[in-house]
């Protein structure tokens, strides 16, 4: 299981890319952004953007799938107190196929809570043309593994 | 009143509220964010959270949703009143996210946008940037989700017809 201790700054991760179709993009749409360019191809009306793009609230959803999958799901997690910045640095379409790329950027120890770390991550997601499409710096919660981890909790 | 010229700093809507169940809950977790406190009780009991709670996500997306729908009930009575109605997007991005306590199941959520600041664009002289914080709070007055959202806002155009000539 991977505690604190095992996040050392400058390491570098790369997570198997996740494919976005049409009916992604309007499903994810039709609960949480219901506006027209993530809803219809032919709409236009009322923004900037031509054809189908996804919600950039998908993107981050699917970034923190892929996050979840690679990073969390052995982990001593304990979840996340924030997020420093997100950018949405180009358009997804259907058909794209997004890799997740991680970056240690930090990792200190919390003075108020001795059962746990806090880890700073820089990520990226990218396109198939390796083109950057969404890029996060946040903070994330781990346990340590001398004081038995992330179930320890409140005890 | 919808054109970047139309905006103003402090100016506050509260968007709407949602109730979040344990159902949807553990849906969002499965498809977006997988953690044993967003799917399990038992584990999220366990955990330093003590009780099964929301992915911050879900409740990030379920504030998106709010905003929109507002928006669009604005939007669409502008077009009744036979208004033009700017263009909005794309946004650059999200900053300064909190989730400062967790969102449990049955916890009603009270979503709410606020402008912070309106910029001029200068590569681009036909849209503003609007930085709006957008926030939730519990049935408690808890504060539980905050960021700061940008969005691009059509301007008026300099002289449409002569009328501002």
């Amino acid at each position: 299981m991977r505690a604190f201790e095992d996040f050392k700054v400058g390491d570098t991760m790369e997570f198997a890319p996740l494919a976005i179709t049409a009916a992604d993009i309007k499903s994810f749409a039709a609960r949480f952004d219901p506006q027209p360019m993530h809803l219809d191809e032919t709409a236009s009306q009322n923004t900037t953007v031509d054809g189908l793009t996804a919600s950039g609230l998908h993107i981050v959803c699917m970034h923190m799938r892929l996050f979840a999958d690679g990073i969390l799901r052995d982990s001593t997690s304990m979840g996340s107190p924030g997020v420093e910045e997100i950018r949405y640095l180009a358009p997804v379409r259907p058909g794209d196929s997004l890799t997740l790329r991680v970056e240690i950027a930090g990792a200190r120890s919390s003075k108020s809570r001795p059962e746990m770390g806090l880890v700073n991550f820089r990520s990226h997601m990218v396109n198939a043309d390796n083109k950057p499409v969404l890029q996060m710096t946040a903070t994330l919660m781990f346990g340590r593994r001398t004081s038995g981890g992330g179930k320890g909790g409140a005890g | 009143m919808t054109y970047f010229e139309d905006l103003r700093v402090g100016a506050r809507t509260e968007v709407g509220s949602h109730t979040f169940t344990a159902d949807e809950i553990r849906a969002f977790a499965r498809e977006f964010d997988p953690q044993p406190f967003h799917l399990d009780e038992e584990a999220a009991a366990g955990s330093h959270f003590g009780a099964l709670c929301a992915s911050g996500w879900h409740t990030a997306a379920v504030c998106l949703r709010h905003v929109v729908l507002a928006r669009q009930r604005r939007l669409a009575e502008l077009r009744q009143r036979g208004e033009p109605v700017a263009r909005t997007g794309p946004s650059p991005g999200l900053r300064d996210l909190k989730w400062p306590r967790p969102v449990y199941v049955g916890d009603t959520i009270a979503f709410a946008q606020e402008i912070v600041e309106l910029r001029p664009v200068a590569s681009r002289s036909d849209v503003g940037l609007r930085i709006a914080r957008h926030t939730g709070a519990n049935q408690r007055g808890e504060l539980v989700y905050s960021v700061l959202s940008s969005t691009f806002i059509e301007r008026r155009a300099r002289n449409p017809g002569g009328a501002q000539a």
